[in-house]
């Protein structure tokens, strides 16, 4: 049988902000928005103490003051390199991996990888990078998610739950509102109410044929894998949220720089479309390599690296001469290379891209007959053969952001300080 | 895509071309893990640790006895030599004028990860 594993960082961004300073451990800590607008992440003591998320930061400055709250500027360049450390911690130990969103990963688990395994996994992100994680296991991606917020919601666990293990799997999922399952958003909810149906449990155990008449082909399908028969394959993604990914293991193992950009130029190019098509713009982009894990005669080495996007972009020609100066950053000679990949996130969506005072909106107009012409000239003659290469702008919005924490991990003027 | 060829003799050096040296390979054994820091002070000075370097820092690493390692302390992180006396843990500088740091048993420890190297600039 397959097996899935969901790793999710537990409050990443606020997690991210510990590890580099201490003085934040056992603090409530809030992240605010780009332009310092309003909340948009929190640790476990900012949660216990109400603060919701999407709460306006400049009305409740005081109120936070009063409550001793750490409110901090986000710090994408950090939580996207901390992302790209953690992703590329877990890679070498699983056959198969999908960065589903800055902070989640699903997992394919070998037959042995239980929940000892999870317990090791989770133990070495948590020394490597200082990031504590979730992991939930089950036979499909929806009860993965499902078993994840399980372990996270239950302090006993200690972040790792086995649904494969549990003695009665229907009990676990009585306790799970249909609201809460994945895929399943309060409208479909509402409408799963109306019919009787509360819990995952019910949805489980609900008459096929009504749950497709109600729901369409999405419910029916939510509805199959909360039956353990998986229907969403480990690259497969629904809409997407946050990110997406596109990776391949190779058909034989490739060595040659030359050889990984084109595959990683492929990979990126159908990003791009997968981003036009859900008229989204990403803000960051992630590279990685990996050797085989499982040849152990071979050397092995794991690494990815990432990029912020100043203007945020789902032009092809942007995203790919992004990705292959990250490759070339990371790509180190002599190994043999058994996968690469990419990933974007912090999309945002199309129409609400907000013109910087420099920008002209022709030049957009501009942009996006390129990237079509990019698109179709790649199409025809190969996908790395349009390449620019002059991404090394380093102007940067104009944003308010005072309360940023340093550029830990990707500036060498803003390093974390030891004191001796 | 075509690219100029000069025409002329072959350089005798091309069938031996290899890519240049990167010294992260050198430094960086697990990248996911590892992490620069900065340093503040001269407690290490003996250990050739001084003001302004750059700690190479592998957190994967478990730290033993005697090793360089980045600790949280009070709040900072510090940077000193591990030392386990008896039952007893030590943060040892290395210069005369700082005494050791003895943790005590309600402190927590929290070493934050093994520096592996120092990088020094000479000039």
């Amino acid at each position: 049988m397959n097996r899935f594993a969901l790793v999710d960082c537990n409050n990443f961004y606020a997690s991210c902000e510990r590890v580099f300073n201490p003085k934040l451990i056992g603090k409530p800590i809030v992240v605010l928005s780009n332009n310092d607008g309003c909340v948009i992440a929190r640790s476990e003591e900012a949660k216990n103490l109400g603060i919701e998320m999407g709460t306006p930061a400049f009305k409740s400055e005081t109120q936070f003051k009063s409550l001793g709250v750490e409110v901090l500027s986000s710090n994408y360049a950090l939580y996207g390199d901390m992302s790209a450390r953690v992703m590329s911690t877990m890679r070498p130990h699983i056959p198969g991996m999908e960065v589903y969103s800055i902070d989640e990963a699903f997992l394919v688990l070998e037959e042995w990888q239980g929940e000892s395994f999870a317990r090791e996994l989770r133990a070495t992100v948590r020394q490597w990078t200082g990031i504590p994680v979730s992991v939930g296991i089950a036979p499909t991606k929806t009860l993965a998610k499902l078993a994840n917020r399980i372990a996270k919601k239950t302090p006993e666990l200690n972040g790792v739950f086995d649904l494969t293990a549990a003695s009665d799997s229907d009990k676990v999922l009585a306790r799970v509102k249909c609201a809460d399952i994945w895929g399943i958003g309060k409208r479909l909810a509402a409408r799963l109410a109306c019919g009787g149906i509360l819990t995952a449990c019910d949805l489980k155990h609900a008459d096929m044929a009504w749950v497709r008449r109600e729901l369409g082909v999405v419910g029916e399908r939510i509805a199959r894998e909360l039956n353990g028969i998986s229907c969403l394959a480990l690259e497969e993604m629904p809409p997407p949220k946050k990110g997406i990914a596109s990776a391949k293991s190779f058909g034989r193992p490739v060595e040659a720089l030359e050889e990984l950009e084109e595959a990683l130029a492929t990979y990126t190019a159908r990003v791009a479309e997968k981003l036009r098509a859900g008229r989204l713009l990403a803000s960051h982009l992630h590279v990685f390599v990996t050797t085989n894990p499982f040849n152990s005669e071979q050397s092995q080495y794991t690494a990815g690296a990432h990029i912020g996007l100043i203007r945020p972009t789902n032009g092809t020609s942007d995203l790919i001469s992004s990705a292959l100066i990250l490759l070339r950053q990371i790509y180190r000679p002599g190994h043999q290379y058994k996968k690469t990949g990419v990933f974007v996130g912090e999309l945002v969506a199309d129409t609400n891209l907000q013109l910087s005072f420099f920008d002209n909106p022709k030049n957009d107009i501009h942009r996006r007959a390129l990237a079509t012409a990019v698109d179709q000239l790649n199409k025809r003659l190969g996908q790395n053969t349009v390449r620019y290469g002059a991404m090394g702008t380093t102007q940067r919005w104009a944003m308010r952001q005072e309360r940023k924490s340093r550029r830990f991990t990707t500036d060498w003027n803003q390093l974390p300080i030891a004191k001796a | 895509m075509t690219a100029k060829v000069q025409a002329g003799f072959p350089s005798p050096a091309d069938d031996h071309m290899e890519k240049s040296l990167d010294l992260n390979e050198h430094l960086v054994s697990n990248p996911a893990a590892t992490f620069f820091v900065r340093v503040q002070g001269d407690s290490m000075k003996d250990a050739g640790i001084r003001g302004g370097d750059v700690l190479v820092v592998d957190r994967s690493l478990t730290a033993s006895d005697n090793q360089i390692v980045v600790a949280m302390l009070d709040g900072d992180f510090t940077v000193k030599r591990l030392r386990r006396n008896n039952g007893c843990v030590f943060l040892d500088a290395e210069n005369a004028s700082f005494p050791p740091i003895e943790i005590s048993e309600n402190q927590e420890l929290v070493i934050w990860g093994v520096v592996t190297f120092v990088i020094h600039q000479a000039r």
